[in-house]
Parts: structure tokens; C-alpha cells; sequence
């Protein structure tokens, strides 16, 4: 399997120690590089100490909300006989994301080890790994790894020989963003529409076909094998205090060296592109950045020099979310990403409720017309006003996702959506404010 | 109870209870599209954001069940604003075409826009059009105006049972589709289009005939099936142009089939007769009132072998008088009405027993409802409504005994089939589950009839658990015309009647030597040949139907919607019928009925609804019933018979007519709607 | 509708992929597979599909205009996706978008008359670090240069 970039060796690398190992992807290979321990030991545990081994991890989700992971599985309910399930998100939709792809081809028994050990800490009996439909060949992958996990009785009955049992499957997606945000996935787990379901209930009691359900992103199960074996103080020490462990972060943009790394929580972001992205291309001098995918507020260049970690990154207004960074250089038009975004919102909602399939219809619409040389003053306000509109206000997060980038680019860039504006002649007129 | 407090109002509400109902409980409204009582929630619309104390953002109160200590603004500016730019984002691709919208003047979203919108609109980019498009003779679909709230694809879906609309596309090209690619094949009952708060979904029987302030509206009960659904007609120079039950008033809240939406048409139908006819030179000639009249007194007076045929859907005064009259006046018992249920045996197998007859309201209380022998979807549409409203609401345990596949097999804890007569077999092999019930409600059609019925009262009573029976019965007064006495053994109120019986309705279409026949608002030739060559028949009917013409008087009748009066339903539930319009040339079989009495000399006391009512409470068991509840457009229910009921029912006088959802008997063949609905694709729907 | 041996058992074997009575579960899966092998979601499809999993055509028409990989018209036997999203447009994505575009006379979601190749802008694809990325049916092309387009859908030809 090959690399598609060169690693760092500033890294540290916990999920993608194996990237690059020959057969790296066989159960043989897995087993002999500490493959199945952490699992082992999950064994001899309760339910109760593996939950808290994670929490003392202080793993958070990396699917984007952040949520710690420890707390979410301790939600599932104990003591009742009805069936359990553990859902994996693969679903890597988040524009500027392409880590848990690479998990999943070069290391997928860790993916497995991952999902087992949360099945054994909630009592669950089957899984699913809801893979996006253009990931077509990982489907085909993971269906192979499964057939020799199978077979070599590393799934199904007494797994491991552990007296253990648990069926896992692929399930794929066909096409849909708002299939990555959790309860739309489950509908459409269901052979459904990927509409979002009204919560509570989460889906740690309501979740895969109405049981209780732990659901975690890709490289969230990857962390916990390694967590069990080395116990969590040791992956919580990797990072800063509440940011455990490492993570993958997605480098693309306008840097010498894109491509995905693994690096401590708390590694400051301008060292991270300098040195493992080998800086920005051509000599250029950098706008400004999208730290964890298209949801996110963007960065001034001048905001960049912060800690890579939850509570950092909310501290400058923005989040880690899914590890997607797109680093913008000084040559880049600003109007034309918030352009882009909005355009890729519309096109994703899922149409369930008014404020976003109307605002990120609207918005698309007018910012389509500022960058045609139609736009005049008042829209660029009205932008910013319509997108504080959907915030907060829509049936899933996918509303604010589409306008959290979109204000912050009108308030950090907008001498750029003013250039275009003063080329046309019609331009002028304020805006009405809706008190 | 739990405490919380809205708008610095302290209120309490039950616990469970959505915030949203519980403002409302306090006289707060908190304003809603897509939240409808009863259904599925979506928290789609977001209109009914609301700030509660603590709560990082706002809050949908559609969603949020009550909580001890909750303070709950619904005014507050933050809420204030996020309604009128959820609005403003509504209208974005609303295409504002109000003036021509069927909906103007009674739209939810207009009325949400002067409350609580902005005047000025900010959105200046190009709308999306999508043509209108006709799924059914029904119902047509304007996209734009749609605002995916999907009370119709619920009211169809988890409603209806039905499930003919979907929601199709993604984003902003969402939009609701019908079942088969270009077309509905449903229910027709309209449900979708009442409630859509927009101009969405129109009537193709009402769209464009008049502005909704411009109707007077009349609440009454439609006169097709026995269900007694409360329709309220929309009148616009004496015409009905619309049914509906917005105000939820009657036993069935907003709940109508097509036939109560739509079927009013026969009203209108260009046949309709307008002028008496009479047989002059073997041909049915137009002749004044008082000709036909003074004809038909002429044989009443010169006496014979009499006999009387009444209806299933003229008023109870109309069934009393006229069964008065017959045995007063023409004396003879010779009386009777197409039977559809086996009422009768019923009452008399309940007599001494703890077990009563069910209503409308035990269809969607009862633990647990058992079918015999009935397509109730297709035949008793509001009873069925209920009963998946309780499987719904109440996760109640339905058992199904029919011949052939319905639609309450996907509700069902148990479904057996059977033949016509061997329904007891299926019964005995769900008697173990059946025992287990709380308690049972038991409907059953035509099947069950004469011993049957006996068989089964027996079969229930060895369940030791309480329970309630609803005999099933055809059309809109079918068990009044029982209570009133259009029998030829019984009178009114299920007295023996005096002096021996008379024939029944097959006997005599069958003899040869009947004198003369007075049919009222009845078809018997449509199944009967009637044997009597020399008979005079006497016919009061709407329309010129198989029986009129063999008549040789032909008196022109008032249809329900023309005339006051009560009728009772299947449950044995009396409304009122209340003149909706004028009648043009025909008059009432009450008032018939008087003018021939009159004519005759007869003294039948006064003529009107109220005062033959007041005799009826008077004088037929079970009709004590309290006026001020009927006169307000309540549902009064009679009280059971209670004692033995003297008459020996031959099982084969009952008989359904088997009417499906689209047909309604003789006047099937008056309504365009229905004909329409039936020819359209897809055919009869089951 | 009849299906080949191999898809027949992947529909069987998916249909044991979920808990009892819940294998309208297998409906995505199903239409991804069975699209692959029909060319489109056909109405025929669609229907067959609703029977075998015992839900309405209607039901399956709400699933299949949802997701945007399903389509019900046939594409192009080689099926180019290009990536216009912001890590990808950063690097010329929307510039190799026009690029195919006028190489293969064709537009969004269009497809050529001859039916050999279809086009469309597509939204991100998860190869944003190696942008810019284009997907020819289900394959991934990385670090895609015009030249390099060029290249690909010369040897497609
Ligand atoms: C619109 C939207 C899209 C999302 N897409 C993804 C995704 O592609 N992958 C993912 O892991 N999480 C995605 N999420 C986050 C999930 O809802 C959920 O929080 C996550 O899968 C939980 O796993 P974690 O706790 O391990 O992060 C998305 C959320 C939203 C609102
Ligand atoms: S058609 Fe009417 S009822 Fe149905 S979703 Fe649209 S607005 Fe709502
Ligand atoms: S009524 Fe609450 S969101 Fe529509």
C-alpha cells in the first residue's frame, strides 16, 4: 500500500505507526506489532475500567464535535439485555479531510481492535462501519480484512479466544455530507433519507435501529488500542492537559508539503506548516487558514501562531474540527472561498428545515453575484446578517457549519467583498436591519 | 404536575408534556408550522424557537418536553427576530401569489407573516419555479408554494395509513411527491390538502371557485356512509362548493373520506329532479305539485294491499312519521328498509348482559379492537381512522377476522382469514391472546348475522373481559331508520308492533298482489324485481333511479344537506342535520309526508323537525337523549335497549351493499368526484 | 429483474446484516451495487428493490433523489468527478473542471452523445492533501496537473 506523502520525522505517531510498513493492512502484520493487546486487556477489565481507562485519556472526538470520548460510551445504559451496536463514522465528508481513509487502507485491524474494545466496554453485539460511497475501494478493502478476520477467528464467535462475540460490517454510503453528522447517518444506516433525527435521544440510547448505540469517528476507535495497552495516562501525556494524545491533521493548500501528519495536541499551528509542511509554496506570504475543515472559522495569518488543541483553538474562535487544514496564500481571493463553501453547504443540506436549505440557498445566490460583478454594499452586509441568522438556529449543525466560515470571512476580508462591489456601477444602498 | 414558568407566568403541566403545549395551556402561542398535534414531530420549521434559561441557544418548544423549574420566554427580542428571519427565509422562494391562491384569506402563512413577519422584504436573487401539477382528479401540487412542513406526508402516511406522499430530491430542490412517479393512487380523501397551511396542495373540486370570506359555512352530517362524519359545507350562492371540518367539531375532528370532502356534488347534479313527474299515457310527464300530490292521496284513500319501503338516509323525523303514517294511517305493518347489520339480534343478545355497544370514542380508547368481517378502510373510513389513531396513540392491540387482506393487517397483533361463514374458527385460534386483553371492542360486518351474532356475543362473553360491540351498517341514518321502526315487526324504539307483522322488504317486492308501493329515498328495484304489475308506486327520490321509473308518481326530494332533521350513527350516536342550502323545487320527505296527510285529512300533530323530535325523545326507547348537546352540534348518544327485542331476524334481509371508499350507493352515480376518482389511474385503490 | 450470480449473493448476504425485521437496511448498499451493475437507477430497479425489501417504490424514490450518487440515468462509461472544493480549488481544480469541460465537449452532469464519457463538478472527495483530485468511475487520481489530465483521459479514450 503505498504513501501518498512522505511522512515527517516530526511527527508522533500513534494511529499511523504502521503507515508504510510492508502488508501493513494483514492480520499477521498487526499481531506481530502489538496487534489485539489493548483488546486482550480490555478482556480482563469491567466495563467500567476500560470506560474509564479512555476517559483518563482524555480523548476527544475526532470526528469534529470534540466530544470526550470516555463520557459518550459511559452514556449507554447497563443492565438491560437489549441489544447494543457500535457504529464507526467513515464517512469523511468534511471539506479538507482525508486521514481516516488512510487508517482505514493502511492500518484497518486498528480500526477493529478500536471497535471491539468499545463494544466489550458497552456490552454491544454487532457494528457497522458506514463508509462514504466514493471511498468505493475501502469498502472493497475492509471487506477483505474482514473475510481474514473471520477466518482467523479475529471476528464472530469467541473472538480472540476470548469467549468474545461481535459482527462487523461495511455499510456504504451513496453520496451525501450530512450522512458524516451522526443521527443522519443512522437514518440512513436504516435504508433512509439522511435527515437528521430531533435529539435527545442520542444515540448512545437511541441510536443504530433504535438501541444504544456508541458511535466514533475512524481515527477516534484508532487512539483507543494503543490507550488500552499503554494505559490512558500515557496517550493523555502525549498532549496538553485535557487534549490528550495526538492527532491527525490534514494539511492541503497553498504549503510546500501537504499531506496528512500526526502530531501531538498542543503543537503550535505556524511550526506545524513551517516546519513538518515545509512553509508556504513559491515564498508567498500566507492570507490565512481553515484549521479543521470547511465548518470552521477561518484564520487571519496573524491569528495562526496558537496551540493545535481544543480549548486553544476555541480561545481564537474557531475549532479543531475534523484535522482539515487548507492554508490560503496572500494571492488568494477570499470572496470566491466563501464563494466555494457556501456552494458546497447548498449543495449538502439536507433540506429538512427553513433556515439552512433557504439561507444556504440565498447566501450561495448572492455571493454568486458579488464575485459576477453584480453585487452592491448592503449584500455584503446582508451576508453577514443572514448567516448570523441560520447560527444556532437550524434542525443540525450543518446550518451553523455553513455559517460560521461565512462570517467570519465577511468580518476578517471584507475590503475584498468591497473590491468587488466598488467594480459595479449599480452598487450603493444600505441595508434594512430585521430588529 | 410540573412548575416551570413562561413569560413570568407560572404555569403547570403535566409531565411529558411538550413546552409548546404547555404555553399554550397558559394562553401563550407559540407559533408552529410543521408541529402538529398528534403526529410525528420534526422541529422542521423552526418557528416555535423559543429561549429557556440556561439553554446555550434557542430552544424548539415543539421538542422540549416540560422540566421542573424551566423559565421560558417566548417574547424575548432574540426569539422575536428569529421568527421573523425564519420567515423572511420562507418567503425567500415563496412565489407570493396571494391574490390568486385558493388559500388566501385562510393561509398560515400569511396569518404567521402579519403577525409576526417583516414588511419589507430583503431577498432580491431570482426565485426557483417549478410548474403545478395535478396528482388526481384531487389534488394538485404548486411546488413553490410548498414550505415543507410534511403535515401531509404524516397525515398520510401515519394518519391515513396510506402513505401515498413522500418527501423526494435534497436541499432546496425537497419537494413532496405522490406515489407513483406522476400520479396519487391513495385514499382521495384530501386530508393532504386540509391540512397543508398553504395554498400547496388544492381541491381540484373547489380550487379557483371562490374566495374563502366570500362562503357561508354550515355544519352538518354527511349523508354517505354510517359513520357520521360532521362535514362543514361551504355555501356560495346556494352552491356547495367545499367540505371540510377545519373547526374539528363533531365526532371526527377534522377527519373526512372523500365522499364527506368532496361527494356533496350530487347536490348539483344536473338530474337532480326539480318537478314531480307522473305516469300520463304510460310516460312520465312533468306535473305541478299539487297534481302529483292529489294523485297519490287518491290511491292512499281508495286503500288495498299497501306497502312502504323507507330509507337509509332520510332524517329520523322523516323515518318516524313516515312509518307513523303507514300504520295509522294507511294501517298496515307492511314496512321496511334495506338492512345492512344485524342491529337487531345484537340488542337482543345484549339483553341481560353487562356488555354495551361501542362508540366512536371507543374505537380510539379501547386496549384492544377485534374486526369481523369488514374492509373497515374502505367501508367505515372514519371508524378505522380512529382505530390507527388509538394503535397509534395508544399502542392498542387490534385483531383482524376477514376474508380477504385490509388495510388494518399492518396494525394488527394478529390477523386471521376466513371465509363468510366460517369466522368463529379464526376467532377460537386468536382466543388465547384475545383473553389476555384488558378489555375488547368488537366490530362486526354483515357476516355476522342471526345466530352469528348470538355465536359470537357467547364466544366474547367466555373471555371474561369487558366488552363493547359496534353492529357495522351502511349509510348515514341506516340505524335510525332500525330505532324508528321501518320494520315490519317492530315500531319505534323496538316495541313489538301492534297486530301482526308485515312483509318485509323482499316479500314485497315479490308479491304479486301489492296494491300500490310507496318508496322514500329508496332504490329497491336496483336488486329487487318487483312483481306487482297493478301496484301504484309512489316514489320520493333526487334522482330518476331504477325504482322512480317504474313509478307512477315521482315526488321530488330534499337530499340531507337541504334539510333539518337528526340523524344516528352506526355507534347509535344522533346528530344534526342542518340546511346547508336552499332546495330548488324539491321539497323534504317531511314535508311530503305532511302535505299528503294533510290532503288526506290525517292529523299527524305539526310537522317540523323539532317538534317530531320531541316525540321521538318521547316516545322511542333510547332517545331521551339531552336536546342542548344535538342542537349545538354535539353527538348525543342513545341509550342501549335494554330488554329482550322481540322479532326473529331471517339472516339473509341483512346484506351490505359493499360500498367501497368511491362508491355510495345509488348516488354513486351522481357524483363527478367519485366517478372521476375512480376512473382516474390507478383505478380503485385498495 | 434478474441479477447476476455475485450480486444476487451480495444482496444475500447483506440482507443478514442487520437486526431482525430491520433490513430495509440493506436499500443504499443495494442501489449502490445494483447500480454498478444495471448502468442507472431504473424505475424496474427501483421497483424490484421495493418488493424485495417489502417498502414502497415511493420509499425508494425518497432514498434515491437524495444521495448524489445515485442517479437515474445512465453516465458516461467512464464517469470523470472533479473536485472543485476549496482545498482542491486552491490548486486549480476549477481550472481542470474547464479543462475537461472543453476537452470533452461536455458539462456538469452531462454526458457525451457516444456515451463514453460523463462529467461532473463534484464536492469534496477526501483527497484534499494531495489536491488536486479527480475520481474516474471509482478510481482516485491525486496531485492532478492539466497535463496530467490530459494524460488520463487521453488513455480513457
Ligand atoms: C454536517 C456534519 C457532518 C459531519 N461529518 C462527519 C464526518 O464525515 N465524519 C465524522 O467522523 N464526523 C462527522 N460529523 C460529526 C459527527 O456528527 C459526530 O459528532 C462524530 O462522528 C462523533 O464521533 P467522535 O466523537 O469520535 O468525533 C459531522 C457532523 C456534522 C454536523
Ligand atoms: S404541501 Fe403543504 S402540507 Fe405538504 S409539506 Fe408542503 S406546505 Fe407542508
Ligand atoms: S413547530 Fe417546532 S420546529 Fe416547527
Amino acid at each position: 500500500m503505498k504513501l501518498y506523502n512522505a511522512p515527517s520525522p516530526l511527527e508522533t505517531k500513534v494511529v499511523s505507526k504502521r503507515f508504510g510498513m510492508e502488508n501493513s493492512w494483514k492480520l499477521d502484520t498487526y499481531l506481530a506489532t502489538g496487534g489485539f493487546e489493548g483488546f486482550k486487556k480490555a478482556m480482563a477489565m469491567s466495563c467500567d475500567e476500560v470506560i474509564n481507562e479512555v476517559k483518563s485519556s482524555s480523548l476527544r472526538g475526532r470526528g469534529g464535535a470534540g466530544f470526550p470520548t470516555g463520557m459518550k460510551w459511559g452514556f449507554v445504559p447497563r443492565n438491560t439485555d437489549a441489544p447494543k451496536y457500535v457504529v464507526v463514522n467513515a464517512d469523511e465528508s468534511e471539506p479538507g479531510t482525508c486521514k481516516d481513509r488512510l487508517l482505514m487502507e493502511h492500518d484497518p485491524y486498528l480500526l477493529i481492535e478500536g471497535i471491539l474494545i468499545a463494544a466489550k466496554a458497552v456490552g454491544a453485539s454487532k457494528g457497522w462501519i458506514y463508509i462514504r460511497g466514493e471511498y468505493r475501494y475501502l469498502v472493497d478493502h475492509i471487506d477483505a480484512v474482514l473475510k481474514e478476520a473471520y477466518q482467523r477467528g479475529y471476528m464472530g464467535k469467541n473472538i480472540a479466544g476470548t469467549g468474545f462475540d461481535f459482527d462487523l460490517y461495511t455499510q456504504i454510503g451513496a453520496g451525501a455530507y450530512e450522512c458524516g453528522e451522526e443521527s443522519a447517518l443512522l437514518e440512513s444506516l436504516e435504508g433512509k433519507r439522511g435527515v437528521p433525527r430531533i435529539r435527545p435521544p442520542f444515540p448512545a440510547v437511541s441510536g443504530a435501529f433504535q438501541a444504544p448505540t456508541v458511535l466514533n469517528n475512524v481515527e477516534t476507535f484508532c487512539a483507543v488500542p494503543d490507550i488500552l495497552r499503554n494505559g490512558g495516562k500515557w496517550f493523555a501525556d502525549l498532549g496538553t492537559p485535557k487534549n490528550g494524545g495526538t492527532r491527525m491533521v490534514c494539511l492541503a493548500g497553498h504549503v510546500n508539503k501537504p499531506g496528512v501528519y500526526e502530531v501531538p495536541l498542543g503543537m503550535n499551528m505556524m511550526y506545524f506548516i513551517n516546519e513538518i509542511g515545509g512553509g508556504m509554496r513559491g515564498g508567498k506570504k500566507m492570507k490565512a487558514l481553515i484549521p479543521g475543515g470547511s465548518s470552521c472559522p477561518l484564520l487571519r495569518a496573524d491569528e495562526c501562531d496558537i496551540a493545535m488543541d481544543y480549548d486553544s483553538m476555541a480561545k481564537a474562535g474557531t475549532m479543531l474540527g475534523s484535522g482539515g487544514m487548507m492554508v490560503m496564500d496572500e494571492d488568494t481571493d477570499m470572496v470566491k472561498v466563501a464563494l466555494r463553501i457556501m456552494r458546497f453547504y447548498k449543495h449538502e443540506s439536507c433540506g429538512w428545515c427553513i433556515p439552512c436549505r433557504e439561507g444556504t440557498t440565498w447566501l450561495q445566490k448572492m455571493l454568486a453575484r458579488i464575485v459576477d460583478g453584480n453585487g452592491a454594499t448592503r449584500d455584503i452586509d446582508l451576508i453577514g446578517d443572514l448567516a448570523k441568522n441560520m447560527l444556532g438556529r437550524t434542525f443540525c449543525p450543518l446550518g451553523d457549519a455553513a455559517a460560521m466560515p461565512t462570517i467570519s470571512i465577511v468580518e476578517k476580508f471584507r475590503p475584498e467583498f468591497e473590491a468587488y462591489v466598488a467594480k459595479n456601477p449599480f452598487a450603493s444602498s444600505e441595508l434594512v436591519q430585521v430588529a | 404536575m410540573v412548575k416551570l414558568t413562561i413569560n413570568e407566568i407560572a404555569v403547570e403541566a403535566p409531565p411529558g408534556m411538550l413546552l409548546i403545549d404547555a404555553a399554550k395551556l397558559a394562553g401563550i402561542e407559540i407559533p408552529a408550522f410543521c408541529y402538529y398535534e398528534g403526529m410525528a414531530l420534526q422541529a422542521a420549521c423552526r418557528m416555535c424557537l423559543v429561549e429557556i434559561e440556561k439553554a446555550p441557544k434557542l430552544m424548539a418548544a415543539c421538542v422540549v418536553p416540560v422540566a421542573e423549574g424551566m423559565v421560558v420566554r417566548t417574547e424575548a427580542p432574540a426569539v422575536v427576530k428569529a421568527r421573523k428571519t425564519t420567515l423572511e427565509f420562507l418567503l425567500t422562494n415563496h412565489p407570493l401569489d396571494c391574490p390568486v391562491c385558493d388559500k388566501g384569506g385562510e393561509c398560515e402563512l400569511q396569518d404567521m407573516v402579519f403577525k409576526y413577519g417583516v414588511g419589507e422584504s430583503r431577498y432580491t436573487e431570482e426565485k426557483v419555479h417549478v410548474p403545478e401539477k395535478q396528482w388526481s382528479p384531487v389534488v394538485f401540487y404548486d411546488g413553490p408554494r410548498c414550505i415543507l412542513c410534511y403535515r401531509c406526508v404524516r397525515v398520510c402516511g401515519e394518519g391515513m395509513g396510506v402513505g401515498a406522499l413522500g418527501v423526494v430530491n435534497r436541499g432546496i430542490n425537497s419537494e413532496i411527491a405522490p406515489s407513483h412517479g406522476d400520479h396519487l393512487e391513495c385514499d382521495e380523501c384530501g386530508a393532504c390538502i386540509d391540512i397543508c397551511p398553504v395554498g400547496a396542495l388544492t381541491s381540484g373540486a373547489y380550487r379557483y371557485k371562490t374566495r374563502p370570506w366570500e362562503m357561508e359555512h354550515t355544519g352538518t352530517i354527511c349523508t354517505h356512509c354510517s359513520n357520521g362524519c360532521k362535514t362543514t359545507l361551504g355555501v356560495r350562492t346556494n352552491e356547495i362548493v367545499r367540505g371540510n371540518n377545519r373547526d374539528r367539531s363533531g365526532i371526527n375532528g377534522e377527519f373526512l373520506c372523500v365522499k364527506g370532502r368532496y361527494a356533496f356534488d350530487f347536490n348539483h347534479h344536473t338530474e337532480r329532479l326539480q318537478t314531480p313527474l307522473m305516469r300520463v299515457n304510460g310516460k312520465l310527464e312533468e306535473v305541478s305539485w299539487s297534481r302529483a300530490l292529489q294523485a297519490v292521496v287518491e290511491k292512499f284513500k281508495a286503500g288495498g294491499k299497501a306497502g312502504v319501503i323507507g330509507s337509509t338516509r332520510i332524517s329520523n323525523e322523516e323515518a318516524y312519521l313516515l312509518q307513523k303514517f303507514a300504520r295509522t294511517t294507511l294501517h298496515t305493518n307492511n314496512i321496511d328498509h334495506h338492512r345492512s347489520g344485524d342491529v337487531v339480534t345484537l340488542l337482543d343478545s345484549l339483553s341481560g348482559k353487562s356488555a354495551t355497544l361501542g362508540t366512536a370514542d371507543d374505537c380510539y380508547n379501547a386496549k384492544a379492537v377485534l374486526i369481523i368481517g369488514a374492509d373497515l378502510s374502505q367501508q367505515q373510513p372514519f371508524l378505522a381512522n380512529q382505530i390507527r389513531a388509538n394503535y397509534r396513540h395508544h399502542n392498542a392491540a387490534v385483531y383482524v377476522a376477514t376474508t380477504g387482506v385490509v388495510r388494518e393487517d399492518k396494525i394488527a397483533k394478529s390477523s386471521v382469514r376466513n371465509t363468510e361463514t366460517d369466522w368463529l374458527t379464526g376467532l377460537h385460534s386468536m382466543r388465547e391472546k384475545l383473553a389476555t386483553e384488558p378489555e375488547l371492542l368488537v366490530l362486526f360486518g354483515d357476516a355476522v348475522k342471526g345466530e352469528g351474532v348470538r355465536n359470537l356475543v357467547a364466544f366474547t362473553e367466555s373471555l371474561g373481559i369487558p366488552v363493547k360491540y359496534i353492529c357495522l351498517v351502511d349509510y348515514a341514518n341506516s340505524r335510525g331508520a332500525m330505532d324508528m321502526g321501518l320494520l315490519p315487526d317492530l315500531g319505534p324504539g323496538y316495541h313489538a308492533a301492534e297486530g301482526t307483522p308485515g312483509l318485509t322488504l323482499p316479500e314485497m317486492m315479490a308479491a304479486t298482489d301489492m296494491d300500490l308501493l310507496w318508496v322514500v329515498g329508496a332504490n329497491p328495484l336496483k336488486r329487487h324485481k318487483f312483481a306487482s304489475e297493478k301496484a301504484f308506486v309512489v316514489v320520493h327520490d333526487m334522482f330518476l333511479t331504477e325504482t322512480a321509473q317504474r313509478a307512477d308518481v315521482v315526488l321530488p326530494a330534499a337530499s340531507a344537506y337541504e334539510k333539518n332533521g337528526t340523524v344516528t350513527n352506526v355507534c347509535g350516536q344522533v346528530q344534526r342535520l342542518k340546511k346547508a342550502v336552499e332546495t330548488v323545487g324539491s321539497k323534504t320527505d317531511l314535508t311530503i309526508i305532511g302535505l299528503i296527510a294533510r290532503a288526506m285529512g290525517v292529523n299527524l300533530g305539526k310537522v317540523d323537525a323539532d317538534a317530531v323530535f320531541a316525540e321521538i325523545q318521547k316516545t322511542v326507547r333510547g332517545y331521551n337523549v339531552p336536546l342542548p348537546v344535538i342542537v349545538t352540534g354535539g353527538a348525543a348518544q342513545t341509550m342501549p335497549v335494554n330488554g329482550r327485542v322481540p322479532s326473529t331476524v331471517l339472516p339473509e334481509l341483512i346484506q351490505s351493499s359493499r360500498d367501497t371508499l368511491f362508491t355510495t350507493g345509488s348516488l354513486t352515480k351522481y357524483s363527478k368526484i367519485l366517478n372521476d376518482v375512480m376512473e382516474a389511474p390507478g383505478g380503485l385503490y385498495r | 429483474m434478474t441479477f447476476s450470480p455475485g450480486l444476487e449473493a451480495r444482496f444475500a448476504d447483506l440482507l443478514t446484516h442487520y437486526p431482525e425485521g430491520r433490513h430495509r437496511g440493506a436499500l443504499i448498499p443495494m442501489l449502490m451495487y445494483a447500480q454498478d451493475e444495471v448502468g442507472a437507477v431504473t424505475p424496474d430497479l427501483m421497483a424490484e428493490l421495493a418488493a424485495r425489501l417489502g417498502i414502497s417504490v415511493l420509499q425508494v424514490d425518497e432514498v434515491v433523489g437524495y444521495y448524489s450518487m445515485l442517479h437515474k440515468k445512465p453516465q458516461g462509461k467512464y464517469h470523470v468527478q472533479i473536485c472543485t472544493n476549496v482545498a482542491c480549488m486552491l490548486l486549480g481544480g476549477a481550472e481542470l473542471y474547464e479543462q475537461a469541460c472543453t476537452r470533452l465537449g461536455v458539462g456538469h452532469k452531462q454526458t457525451q452523445a457516444s456515451g463514453r464519457f460523463s462529467l461532473e463538478e463534484v464536492e469534496c472527495i477526501g483527497a484534499c492533501s494531495w489536491a488536486p483530485a479527480i475520481q474516474v468511475n471509482y478510481d482516485f487520481h491525486h496531485d492532478v496537473t492539466p497535463a496530467k489530465l490530459d494524460e488520463i483521459l487521453e488513455g480513457l479514450q
